[in-house]
């Protein structure tokens, strides 16, 4: 930078020109802009801003001896003047900008990190996706605008039992596999979800659609496909004019919302204390394995006639159906699950798989 | 559950002949006989007739004798040629001795896969090539005789039948796949081929005879029948015990007369033992009409018969060999030997006694059919544990109408098979009533379904079932249900039958629509949303058995009078070392945890929602009430009172680190802190309103490091913190473990139910003030903030606190707690004043309620 200099001070003495001499001004701006145009960082640039628009800068000299000048020769020597300086302040703000932009780029750059790098220290949570598919199957009903009931798991016999029209001596009271509590409480766990319809026959009286999702027990040993604490969900609807259509409808749609739509279901005779006519329920099940085909999903039938008397209800005038399902049988179905010990043992592994949604 | 022989279930109803195990269970499922399994085939491949030519005894070092046989198979010679045209028979090494030359035998060849399974192979044994199998009974699956060979003549087989090479297969139905249905509780006479025959005969139109009806050649009781009185004296539920008991003598019946083989095929097929002629020909009556008999040595037993309750002490030995304290309320068969009704024979309707059985000696036999109570025999089914053949049939329902002509037809076999003569003296005690008859608008199944059924449908199918229907008043049919069907007594039943046998893929699909709902209650959503922010907060869900033992409550150190210690206590526990009903749900979820340490995953948080048990001291029964008819106020009350309260519960158990360790660094250990922040968390999304406190005594937590939740009215609601060092050491959890445990339900219940009032948010500029408080170490930094926001009145937005100092310049047992408080008004920017104001009284209330002072 200081060539320049002492090359124009060396000029100097040979034709010493006035500080308003033109030639030597545009040799002074020429000087400038070559050395803005080389500064090669924001650093260089403010050396060369000191240098050439300082205080004994060229220009700088120039513009003070305007003052000394009389008034015609200021005009002129202002027009002499002022635009050099403007074109050289111009050209240290482009060079300033376009620096300040190399070095933002440049430390952007350097700043760069691996983004690949692990970066969750906590890590994630889940839900447990029996409760996730109790709260899809909720939301379907709710959107029926049906509603969700609940009630206790340990419960009255009548409840579990006699409210259902399964009498002391019924012989499907046997069959139940039932957790009985120790004394005379006539308490039991429940065995079914059904126990939430009497309650809810009674408690809210009809027009009654509910849904009721919840765990169930029956003494049988924990192996691949039992389990003897489950999941049922239960619907029960209750009104003037509804018939075994009404049911078969609603298990469609209710097979199509959980297996897509090409789910459909099929009733075959059976028999349960609380319906009559029983049935049970299979599902077109496309994604089966060894291909689609029909699989037992639960039971279902018309409300017993008792089983509305129990809640006082006439059933002359009202008639409604009920079905009931295995969450677990759902969820493994839907998920390609095969051994219940992982939906039961509470390994974190199996939950996080789930995450919060399914 | 019943097994079907395809060519028995044909005595009843035409069959096509090339019927499949497979299509008869299609055919079978429609009308709601559900398949249990399809048995498979017994043996398969090359098993075949085969006569023994040369035998040649061989001893062995071993002491054994063997016999090295040459046996001919017909074709399947050696040569392919039969011995009787010059062909070489095979080589085959026996270990049996009950054959010899000349006999005709069962013989697998190679390839042949027996019961087992069993495959057969030619092998070297003994020294020779043995190229086969004599079979003996139990080889192939024929019964449990091992001792010797099957010599076919000696079962039973016509000489002049066989020939060398036959089937065998075919010959002992060993081929064929068998059905096994499963029937429902409704629909007793489908235990039988008479009433799986008239299904089938439903499903698919087949021409069905009915061989339970009364013919009209069953003879009516006789003055000299068989003496038997029924003396009722404790009826259940006002029905007698037995309604009809049908007696039939059968003299000279040879003891040695076997059982056909035709009729042991039969039994075997359908899962049932052969005994002895007259015990197989009643176990075959009942198998193919459903009616259950009993055989009795006439010799044993001293008239009268007597049908009468048990008395106390009575006892019985049960053909079973199982003596038996019999109960007020067993149904029993007795006899006379000693004044009336004084020797026990059997439970009626359930199982005979040793004493009066036939035996070996028997010439003479007294053949019962009675109908007994389904009530009464389930009873004493289920109290004796005795699920007999006769008590499945008895307590799901027999025809009452049976037993005469099952009785007949036992008869007629004993004179057939047995050489006997049947006396013409014949008992028959009937007090049964005809079915009674069931109204039924025609409309009803149309009502019901949802399909317009014409009222010939309707009668048509009725009909078709075997009920008798008459035109009542306008639009009502009176329908009298077949005598075996006591299941149909009203008219939703009736309506059932119509549906089924219409065919249930007739009814159409039809979504209803609901009059539409409240959507999920407050509770519900806010279950969710507790249970969503954990998951978000890092916390993996899940669920647990509420199973425990004194062990688990033991591994928590709860005090002996700890309230958590009452649990309800399971009669039949899965698991004798778990019979108690959870009270809380650390118990369990701790469990959880602990199987996911021993599986090597120690950074764990995890958490579970679920209901606990809390049983009230001294609560009542809850009341036996009758089902069909609605509970009085006062039973509901009684009811409610008796079922205890069952709380929602939300749990977290946090081990090893919170925050991993990585190229960031170490991680962050998990602690109290992280317990306590989740259970806030849980707090703030109920809504509810808490305070908390330190507690020193709830174990299963640290006594210096547990929070305690409490709401506005004292009621405590949970605990979080971490968790006592002893019970983490018992459990063998990673040091330091924090857990949390809050009543969701009681959180639900104390939140607000109105909507939040928005306060309106203040543009106005925030004014800032940093206040460090010296006070001593013991006091609660809640109890700061508590007087901070006394203090500040409503100027204060937030008051947050930035550090926590202890240091010898304090002094002894002193602490520094910094807040950052941040004021601001609604309605003005804040003056100088103001925040002095703040200030001061901020000060003032912090020096009176905890002794605080300013910190220079």
């Amino acid at each position: 930078m200081s060539t320049p200099d002492l090359k124009s001070a060396s000029d100097a003495e040979t034709a010493p020109p006035g500080p308003l001499d033109e030639a030597a001004l545009d040799a002074a701006v020429d000087a400038a802009l070559a050395a803005i145009t080389a500064a090669p960082d924001l650093d260089a640039l403010k050396a060369v801003r000191t240098q050439h628009t300082g205080d004994r800068s060229a220009l700088a000299l120039a513009n003070r001896a305007i003052g000394a000048l009389p008034g015609p020769d200021k005009a002129r020597a202002g027009k002499l003047v002022g635009p050099r300086r403007g074109r050289i302040n111009q050209a240290l703000a482009a060079r300033q900008t376009e620096l300040e932009a190399e070095r933002d780029s440049r430390v952007l750059v350097e700043e760069s990190v691996d983004v690949t790098l692990p970066a969750q220290r906590v890590a994630q949570g889940a839900r447990h996706p029996i409760e996730l598919v109790q709260e899809r199957i909720a939301d379907f009903f709710v959107a029926f605008g049906w509603e969700i009931a609940d009630g206790p798991e340990l419960e009255a016999e009548w409840f579990n039992f006699d409210a259902l029209n399964f009498g002391p001596d019924h012989p499907a009271r046997q069959m139940q596999d039932t957790f009985y509590v120790e004394g005379d409480s006539n308490l039991v766990l429940r065995t079914h979800t059904s126990p939430v319809q009497a309650r809810s026959l009674l408690e809210r009286g009809v027009p009654l659609y509910i849904a009721c999702p919840g765990k169930v027990f029956r003494t049988d040993a924990l192996d691949a496909t039992h389990t003897p604490v489950f999941h049922q969900v239960e619907g029960l609807a209750v009104d003037k004019g509804l018939t075994m259509a009404n049911l078969v409808g609603t298990l469609d749609a209710f097979a199509r919302a959980m297996f897509g739509p090409e789910a459909r279901t099929r009733l075959r005779p059976s028999f349960f204390p609380f319906t009559e006519p029983s049935a049970e329920m299979d599902l077109w099940f496309p994604q089966k394995k060894g291909g689609a085909g029909w699989i037992e999903w639960g039971g279902c039938g018309m409300v017993n006639p008792n089983v509305l008397r129990s809640a006082g209800i006439d059933p002359e005038v009202y008639s409604g159906f009920a079905f009931g399902m295995g969450i677990e049988r759902t969820l493994m179905l839907r998920h390609s699950i095969s051994d219940m010990h992982d939906i039961v043992e509470g390994d974190v592994r199996f939950s996080t798989q789930f995450g919060t949604e399914i | 559950m019943p097994l079907i022989v395809k060519e028995w279930l044909a005595d009843h109803v035409e069959l096509p002949a090339d019927l499949t195990a497979e299509q008869l269970a299609a055919d079978l499922v429609r009308v709601g006989l559900e398949e249990e399994a399809i048995h498979g085939a017994a043996v398969i491949g090359p098993l075949v007739v085969g006569r023994v030519v040369e035998q040649s005894p061989e001893p062995q070092k071993n002491g054994k004798t063997i016999n090295w046989c040459q046996v001919d198979v017909g074709v399947h010679n050696v040569d392919g040629v039969p011995a009787a045209d010059g062909g070489t028979p095979r080589g085959i090494v026996c270990g049996a001795h009950n054959f010899g030359p000349g006999d005709l035998v069962v013989v697998a060849l190679p390839g042949a896969v027996l019961p087992g399974p069993f495959a057969i192979a030619s092998r070297k044994t003994y020294g020779h090539v043995s190229d086969g199998m004599i079979c003996s009974q139990r080889e192939l699956g024929l019964g449990e005789d091992h001792e010797g060979i099957i010599v076919l003549p000696r079962l039973g087989y016509a000489e002049a039948d066989l020939t060398p090479g036959q089937d065998a297969i075919e010959l002992l139905g060993l081929g064929d796949e068998v059905l096994e249905i499963n029937v429902t509780p409704d629909r007793g006479y489908a235990f039988s081929y008479r009433g799986v025959a008239r299904e089938y005969a439903h499903s698919t139109g087949a021409k069905f005879l009915d061989r339970g009806l009364p013919t009209g050649a069953e003879p009516a009781a006789t003055p000299d029948g068989f003496e038997v009185v029924v003396d009722d004296a404790a009826p259940i539920h006002g029905v007698t015990g037995c309604d009809r008991f049908v007696t039939r003598v059968v003299r000279g019946i040879d003891p040695a007369a076997p059982t056909p083989r035709w009729m042991k095929r039969r039994l075997e097929g359908s899962g049932m033992r052969s005994i002895s002629l007259a015990v197989d020909i009643t176990n075959y009556v009942m198998l193919d009409l459903g009616q259950p008999l009993h055989a009795y040595d006439l010799d044993q037993v001293a008239a009268p018969i007597v049908v009468r309750r048990a008395a106390a002490g009575e006892r019985l030995t049960t053909l079973d060999d199982v003596g038996r304290a019999l109960h007020a309320e067993d149904l029993l068969i007795t006899d006379s030997p000693e004044g009336r009704g004084s020797r026990v024979l059997g439970l009626a309707g359930v199982m005979g006694g040793a004493s009066s059985e036939v035996s070996g000696a028997t010439t003479a036999v007294l053949v019962e059919a009675a109908h007994f109570d389904p009530i009464t025999v389930a009873r004493t089914a289920r109290r004796h544990k005795l699920p007999s053949e006769a008590a499945k049939r008895f307590e799901r329902g027999v025809d009452p109408r049976l037993p005469a002509v099952a009785a007949q037809r036992v008869v007629d076999l004993l004179v057939e098979l047995g050489g006997g003569t049947a006396d013409p003296a014949v008992g028959d005690v009937d007090t049964t009533s005809p079915s009674a008859p069931v109204a039924l608008r025609v409309t009803e199944p149309a009502r019901l379904v949802g399909v317009e059924y014409t009222p010939e449908q309707v009668r048509a199918t009725l009909e078709e079932i075997g009920c008798v229907v008459e035109a009542g008043d306008e639009g009502v049919l009176v329908v009298t249900p077949p005598s075996w069907r006591p299941d149909l007594t009203g008219s939703a039943e009736l309506v059932e039958e119509v549906v089924r046998i219409t065919g249930y893929d007739k009814v159409p699909s039809v979504l209803p629509a609901a009059p539409g709902g409240r959507g999920l209650t407050a509770e519900q959503r806010t279950r969710r949303s507790v249970a969503r922010a954990l998951a978000e907060a890092g916390f993996v869900e899940t669920l647990s058995y509420p199973f425990v033992g004194d062990a688990e409550v033991d591994a928590l150190g709860l005090p002996a009078d700890d309230d958590r210690r009452a649990a309800v206590r399971l009669a039949n526990p899965l698991a004798d070392d778990k019979p108690l009903l959870r009270t809380n749900l650390l118990v369990t979820l701790l469990e959880t945890v602990r199987r996911n340490v021993s599986r090597g995953l120690t950074d764990l948080a995890v958490s579970e929602v679920g209901l606990v048990t809390r049983p009230r001291a001294g609560a009542p029964a809850a009341p036996a009430l009758p089902g069909g008819v609605r509970p009085t106020p006062e039973q509901l009350e009684a009811l409610a009172a008796a079922v205890p309260a069952q709380p929602r519960l939300v749990a977290g158990v946090l081990t090893g680190r919170r925050e991993r360790a990585g190229w960031w660094g170490e991680g962050r250990a998990a602690d109290w802190a992280d317990a306590v922040a989740a259970a806030r968390l849980v707090v703030e999304r109920t809504g509810a309103e808490v305070t908390v406190s330190a507690d020193a005594e709830r174990l299963p937590w640290h006594p210096g490091r547990c929070a305690r939740f409490t709401l506005a009215d004292g009621t405590v609601v949970g605990h979080a913190g971490e968790m006592h060092p002893k019970v983490v050491e018992t459990l063998g959890l990673p040091a330091r473990a924090a857990a949390f445990e809050l009543d969701l339900s009681a959180l639900v219940a104390a939140a607000p139910s109105t909507p939040v009032q928005a306060v309106p948010v203040s543009a106005f500029p925030a004014a800032k003030e940093d206040l460090a408080f010296v006070v001593d170490a013991s006091v609660p930094a809640e109890a700061v903030r508590r007087a901070i926001v006394d203090g500040a009145g409503d100027l204060l937005e937030d008051a947050a606190l930035f550090d926590v100092f202890t240091g010898s310049q304090l002094g002894e047992g002193k602490k520094s707690l910094a807040y950052a408080l941040r004021l601001r008004a609604t309605d003005r920017t804040l003056s100088a004043d103001d925040v002095r104001s703040v200030r001061e009284g901020v000060v003032a209330a912090a020096a009176e309620q905890v002794g605080a002072v300013l910190r220079g």
